[in-house]
């Protein structure tokens, strides 16, 4: 008897934690599902027919959101800035915290711990200075300005990530490289890079959806269509479209999945990234 | 003879290894050490992005003082940090204390609830704003929410939540912690999983309820990553801004604000650069001071 009013309690008390769970997951999802559906519609039904599944699917959003939405040049934007920030980003990176860690100069840990102080300090408001900075440079409406300032909000926290994992890097495979006659450049590419490969990915996924959802300085710095990335680009075009809304959905949809299916690949190393953040931060 | 070759080596060594930090520490001059210089310089002048300066010490500082515009968006920004930390974080400590144990479908609610953190602002906004449109179309209301009020016997409940003053600062707060709470859940639910479990099951022997284990157990252990997920909650909605612009299009006249939007404003839409630039650095002083004592309360609970 006893048992049995635990087992029944045990398993209220689990469908109970299963109905909040899944009400939550459901509050995460239907948004983005109404987002799709809604850009299968037409302008005249979107308004009227609120069916999960609509009566009628028209597919012509996502063609008319590419080409005439200019989409397509926002995206490939988008792609071009993230790719070159995130390369940037681990190749700068990945040699400064190898040199903090493993290398000596003198000045080196004022250096270090000006790097970490920038971590620390929160400039809300540099973009001001930093455009009178780009403006100067003659920077402003050029791909380079961009990736330079988007490599330098990413760098900071990639060194600070990298070189505790260099810290606890074995040395011997470091001086089995070196009797093998490695130089330090050597060592740096054949041994520290690939070992820090999962520290490597955890910066550039971290990295990756920075550069990708990044906006205020898209819009200070790049004010020509052309040179747009997505998330700019998206509020040029809601502006051109706003009361088309199947299109502008089908035009969310388009910048929403690509980010939705790289999450999805490397969903464990989003974990691993935070978690370490709790263990050391 | 022997010592001049050496610190020629010495010498040469050193630079070898400075050439590796190089890269990183020209761009971090550049666009970290310059900008921040340049912004306290600018801060003490009246600019209007072009042509000569004028130097006219606190005055900016003097006038931001009192500001009223300028002081209602700290208090919005407050305000949605407070929401924020009370109903995001609550949220996302509850979804955590829920996961924490062997449960079906565990990975399944992990993936789903940090799929809102990896959209960007502007896709949640648009989203929420086509969600929450208030308009009427031939008796039928566009926005889904508004229309599930009606049809489910609500009508009373129907609101134009952006275009009210009363209602748009708490929808946006919302929303914003319907993006973010899934940041708080994956790094609690880290924290929970470090906690040994034998600690549980000896408060289980010794006649603790759930409870009071809750309370003498999870809660102290977890201080340490309460206090991270709280400083990274202000910091984030402090500065929460693009949602914003998404959300209501500059519908609202100032009842929106917050402190990055002014900043924004006064030096696109009025060209008071140095003025941006003062704003800029009382509102980087206030975060900071509030992430100083936030970091002295997690040295101490780390302590104890």
């Amino acid at each position: 008897m006893k048992t049995n009013r635990y087992v029944i309690w045990g398993m209220t008390q689990s469908t109970l934690i299963h109905i909040f769970l899944v009400s939550i997951a459901l509050t995460c999802l239907f948004p983005l599902f109404w987002m799709v559906r809604c850009a299968f519609m037409t302008n005249e039904t979107v308004f009227i027919d609120k069916a999960l599944i609509p009566h009628s699917l028209n597919f012509g959003n996502f063609a008319v959101a590419w080409t005439k939405g200019n989409l397509a040049v926002y995206l490939f934007n988008s792609v071009i800035y993230t790719v070159c920030v995130v390369s940037g980003i681990v190749l700068v990176s990945s040699l400064a915290a190898f040199s903090f860690s493993r290398l000596k100069f003198p000045g080196k840990n004022i250096i270090f711990y000006m790097f970490v102080a920038a971590m620390m300090i929160p400039l809300p408001g540099s973009f001001v200075a930093l455009f009178v900075l780009m403006n100067k440079l003659h920077l402003v409406n050029t791909r380079l300005g961009y990736i330079l300032c988007m490599i330098n909000v990413g760098l900071s926290m990639s060194i600070l990530l990298l070189k505790t994992f260099f810290d606890k890097m074995p040395r011997d495979l470091e001086d089995a490289a070196r009797i093998d006659g490695c130089g330090k450049i050597g060592i740096w590419w054949h041994v520290a890079l690939p070992l820090a490969r999962p520290a490597i990915a955890v910066i550039v996924i971290f990295n990756s959806l920075n550069v990708w959802n990044e906006y205020i300085l898209a819009t200070l710095l790049l004010g020509d269509t052309q040179l747009m990335p997505l998330q700019r680009g998206l509020m040029v075009f809601q502006g051109a479209n706003s009361t088309d809304y199947p299109v502008l959905m089908a035009g969310l949809t388009m910048a929403a999945l690509p980010i939705i299916g790289i999450y999805l690949a490397m969903q464990k190393y989003i974990v691993k990234g935070l978690s370490s953040e709790v263990a050391g931060g | 003879m022997n010592s001049k070759i050496k610190a020629a080596a010495v010498f040469k060594d050193n630079a070898q290894n400075f050439f590796f930090v190089l890269p990183a520490f020209v761009i971090f001059c550049v666009f970290y050490i310059y900008p921040f210089l340049n912004m306290i310089f600018l801060s003490s002048h009246e600019w209007p992005g072009i042509g000569p300066m004028h130097f006219i010490g606190l005055q900016n500082y003097k006038e931001l003082m009192g500001d009223n515009l300028w002081w209602d968006s700290m208090a919005h920004a407050g305000y949605i940090t407070l929401i924020a930390l009370v109903f995001q974080n609550a949220l996302a400590f509850a979804l955590a204390l829920a996961c924490d144990r062997q449960i079906r479908m565990k990975r399944f609610y992990c993936i789903v609830f940090f799929i809102p953190p990896v959209l960007s602002e502007v896709v949640v906004g648009l989203i929420w704003n086509w969600i929450l449109n208030p308009e009427l179309q031939n008796g039928v209301h566009i926005g889904l929410l508004n229309h599930l009020l009606y049809t489910s016997g609500w009508p009373q409940l129907v609101h134009n939540w952006l275009g009210d003053p009363k209602t748009a600062l708490t929808t946006i707060a919302i929303v914003h912690s319907w993006k973010g709470f899934g940041w708080g859940f994956v790094m609690l639910l880290a924290g929970l999983q470090t906690i040994d479990k034998q600690l549980y099951e000896a408060a289980r022997v010794d006649g603790a309820g759930p409870w009071r284990t809750f309370i003498h157990i999870t809660l102290p252990l977890m201080l340490p990553v309460i206090l991270v997920v709280m400083i990274l909650t202000i910091l984030g909605s402090m500065q929460v801004f693009v949602l914003i612009l998404s959300m209501v299009n500059e519908g609202l006249v100032h009842h929106t604000d917050v402190p990055v939007i002014r900043i924004l404003s006064s030096m696109t839409g009025t060209n008071r650069f140095g003025y941006a630039c003062a704003e800029a650095v009382i509102f980087g002083v206030v975060l900071m001071g509030v992430s100083f004592i936030m970091k002295i309360l997690s040295d101490r609970a780390r302590q104890t």
